[in-house]
């Protein structure tokens, strides 16, 4: 896959020689390209001065970041504890069921990713789906298949 | 413009008060996290759109943070009237303007009512929900424009701060902060006025002000709806912490899963920066302060005030030993003072009131109030705001309305996955920091999960250890490996493999990593455990001994059918189920077939009359 390494210029600049930006710089590389390509994090690791392993050791730790690339719909599921007993459990299950990916997986045509999240902070609405940033709040078993349509 | 002194702040508020005339009419539509969710959005473009073709009456719309019952979402409150109303869509904005403008009464079909009287009010106040409420630190919430600095200042906003530099000395703050005995909302409770003294009294500087916005635990959105809602009362108190501590950078650890909090609060921290709130020279004295927002990379552990001081400077969030305290080596190993966006939000009223005002709510031992998301099974989920000391009850069955459906209470969860589950015995527990930990759970932030029959334990105790399984840094071996063998015992009961000597085992391995894990999130991890095996233990037992999950949620020991007296042949269990599992018409009435049955409850969760049970 060829990958425009132009923003990389932005993200780095006024932060070289400053590890402590890396997860800064990290979650903007992230936010440009989805997930973080390996030319990308090689290139914010040389330029703030951090060790490729540290750099991949942030990669790694943090939930926000990938190392593959994502797919263009994305499905979060919440499964914060008021989600859970609302019944987060039964939407995974139908959420798989209709795009064919567990928790963290994406298609390889790239078409879906699904991921689950420890929570959003909208527990109210429990259980909460979001489908390309557009959240759906108490969600009802048989519903996610619509839901999935309308993208 | 620019505030040269602190006494021009309140010059300023009664200039903008006066440009606005006080019987001009304002819609406030809540743009909190679950408004938003059910489309918020939308109806404040509705009303702006309504008020063009509204005979040439004006209104002010304002988005607002949240405004507390999100259960109802959107809402939408007009004044000087005080009408709240509930449930509106985009297309009832037309008629809400008219009401808000004088031009007809108020629109009774999305009046609030008393959910379990059915009563409506216009009056949000005469609502249980809202009368069980103390507002202190969400005094603003709801209320103002979180985007205009103007409307919190006029709101009150900075008035502390304006106080403290107008002669108030660090000291005169520190021994302020001590009286008020105000202390920790992040879970601790540890008092703020003392460590805000070891800071000070550290001697090296540079020294640091963080305010902790990651909220991690689960089920808690309390700080989201403050930095989202009333940044401004977040600033103001980093910004007295900083005078009090003599130190002139702060940062916010905001979670990137909440990425309007992160831009209001930079919005805020900007607008504040204009007007000489922030920065070099705030309000015109010799003190400076400049906030900076660092966003988390989603780790439960970076909650930890050493892991989080980490990934604050670039780092993986493991935590350290902590022989040495962060107010002594903490970022950048400097003095540090880590509170809570909660904590922070109390110290400018407590500034503007007094301390013997703010120890006038709550109990000796935990002044004050306290925020929590109210959520799970009750009918009024929302933010609540209670006096510390108020029983567990009152805020369930009062503000909460009761459970949904009026089902029996089971259990209430609160502090997240390093709290614990309390049972109906405990439900007159006052809520404060030491007689939850002493019934074996913790405030932590806030998060109040209520739960009925149809959760089962076992199963929550197997979900915050799963939860924290994934979360540990896998630095110290207690944590990393203890946790996840609990993890494998709790899902072997689950899933029906449960041995006699399972919960002994548990409970010695549970001691185990409580005395030997480095940081707090190994230390507490047993407590959902332990909390439930101490008030559910025959839950346990019916798991291990009789397979079988009284509260229908384990699947392999659990078996559904039909009553067919409470079955009102609606058939929405047919629909519902995705296996095919419900044979049988409107005529004869609908069975479930055990052998095609998933056990995934969907025919539940959608039955009306509750006519699905757990068999046995």
């Amino acid at each position: 896959m060829e990958i425009d390494l132009a923003p990389l210029d932005g993200i780095v600049e006024g932060r070289e020689g400053r590890p402590e930006f890396l997860i800064e710089a990290l979650q903007d590389v992230q936010r440009e390209y989805h997930f973080l390509p390996r030319e990308a994090l090689e290139r914010v690791c040389k330029e703030l001065g951090v060790p490729l392993s540290k750099g991949y050791a942030a990669a790694t730790f943090y939930a926000a970041f990938s190392l593959t690339p994502k797919g263009r719909n994305i499905v979060r599921l919440c499964k914060g504890t008021a989600c859970h007993v609302r019944g987060a459990e039964t939407l995974q299950e139908e959420i798989t069921e209709a795009i064919g990916l567990g928790p963290g997986e994406t298609s390889e045509d790239l078409s879906y990713t699904f991921e689950t999240v420890n929570c959003l902070g909208a527990c109210a609405m429990a259980p909460v789906v979001v489908v390309n940033g557009a959240y759906h709040g108490g969600v009802r078993p048989g519903r996610v298949k619509n839901l999935l349509k309308d993208e | 413009m620019r505030i040269d002194s602190p006494a021009k702040l309140a010059e300023l508020a009664s200039e903008w008060k006066m440009a606005k005339p006080a019987d001009a009419a304002e819609i406030l539509v809540c743009g909190g996290p679950g408004c938003l969710a059910s489309g918020a959005g939308d109806v404040e473009s509705a009303f702006q759109e309504a008020l063009k073709n509204n005979g040439g009456k004006s209104a002010l719309v304002k988005m607002t943070g949240c405004q507390g019952l999100c259960q109802a979402g959107t809402l939408v409150a007009t004044h000087p009237d005080g009408t709240l109303y509930r449930k509106v869509k985009a297309g009832d904005a037309a008629e809400i303007v008219a009401a808000a403008t004088g031009s007809r009464g108020p629109v009774e079909r999305l009046l609030c009512k008393d959910e379990k009287t059915g009563e409506k009010a216009s009056d949000p106040s005469k609502l249980p929900f809202y009368a069980a409420q103390k507002k202190f630190v969400l005094r603003n919430l709801g209320r103002i424009d979180p985007l205009d600095v103007r409307d919190a200042v006029v709101a009150g906003a900075y008035e502390g701060l304006a106080k403290v530099l107008s002669g108030m000395t660090p000291d005169d703050v520190l021994d302020e902060i001590e009286a008020s005995g105000l202390r920790g909302r992040g879970g601790a409770g540890f008092p703020a006025g003392r460590k805000w003294r070891s800071c000070r009294d550290a001697g090296v500087t540079p020294r640091y002000v963080i305010c902790n916005a990651d909220e991690g635990d689960p089920g808690a959105f309390m700080d989201r709806a403050l930095c989202e809602g009333d940044p401004h009362a977040v600033i103001e108190g980093m910004l007295v912490c900083g005078y009090a501590v003599g130190s002139s950078e702060g940062y916010v650890y905001v979670r990137e899963e909440y990425p309007l909090a992160v831009e209001r609060l930079g919005r805020a921290i900007e607008q504040a920066r204009e007007l000489g709130l922030v920065g070099e020279h705030v309000m015109g004295t010799d003190f400076s302060f400049d906030i900076r927002i660092s966003r988390g990379g989603g780790a439960f552990v970076c909650g930890e005030s050493s892991a989080l001081m980490r990934s604050v400077a670039g780092e993986v969030g493991e935590p350290r030993a902590k022989y040495i305290r962060s107010v002594v080596r903490g970022l950048f190993d400097k003095p540090t003072v880590l509170n809570n966006v909660e904590t922070f939000a109390n110290v400018g009223p407590i500034l503007v009131g007094g301390a013997s005002a703010f120890r006038a709510m709550g109990t000796e031992k935990s002044p004050g109030t306290k925020v929590f998301s109210l959520v799970g099974a009750v009918r009024n989920t929302g933010l609540v705001e209670v006096e510390m000391g108020t029983a567990l009850r009152r805020i369930i069955f009062e503000a909460g309305g009761g459970l949904i459906k009026d089902r029996p209470f089971k259990a209430v969860q609160t502090g997240g996955p390093s709290g614990g589950c309390l049972p109906e015995s405990r439900l007159d527990l006052p809520v404060d920091f030491d007689s939850l930990t002493e019934a074996g759970s913790m405030m932590g932030s806030g998060g109040m999960i209520v739960m009925d029959e149809r959760t089962c334990m076992v199963d929550v105790a197997r979900y915050f250890t799963r939860f924290l399984v994934e979360e540990s840094c896998g630095k110290c071996v207690p944590c990393r490996e203890g946790v996840q063998q609990l993890y494998f015992l709790l899902q072997d009961i689950c899933d029906g493999l449960g041995k006699e000597g399972d919960l002994e085992k548990i409970e010695r391995l549970a001691e185990y990593i409580r005395e030997s894990s480095l940081c707090q999130l190994g230390v507490s991890a047993p407590n959902p455990v332990l909390s439930t095996l101490r008030y559910f233990r025959g839950e346990y037992e019916a798991h291990i001994r009789d397979k079988r999950c009284p509260a229908g949620v384990c699947k392999n020991l659990t078996t559904f059918a039909i009553d067919a007296e409470t079955c009102n042949l609606c058939g929405a269990c047919q629909k519902a189920c995705a296996a095919g599992a419900v044979t049988g018409d409107k005529e004869t009435g609908f069975e479930i077939v055990a052998e095609t049955c998933t056990r995934c409850g969907a025919c539940r969760t959608v039955c009306p009359t509750d006519a699905i049970r757990v068999v046995p």
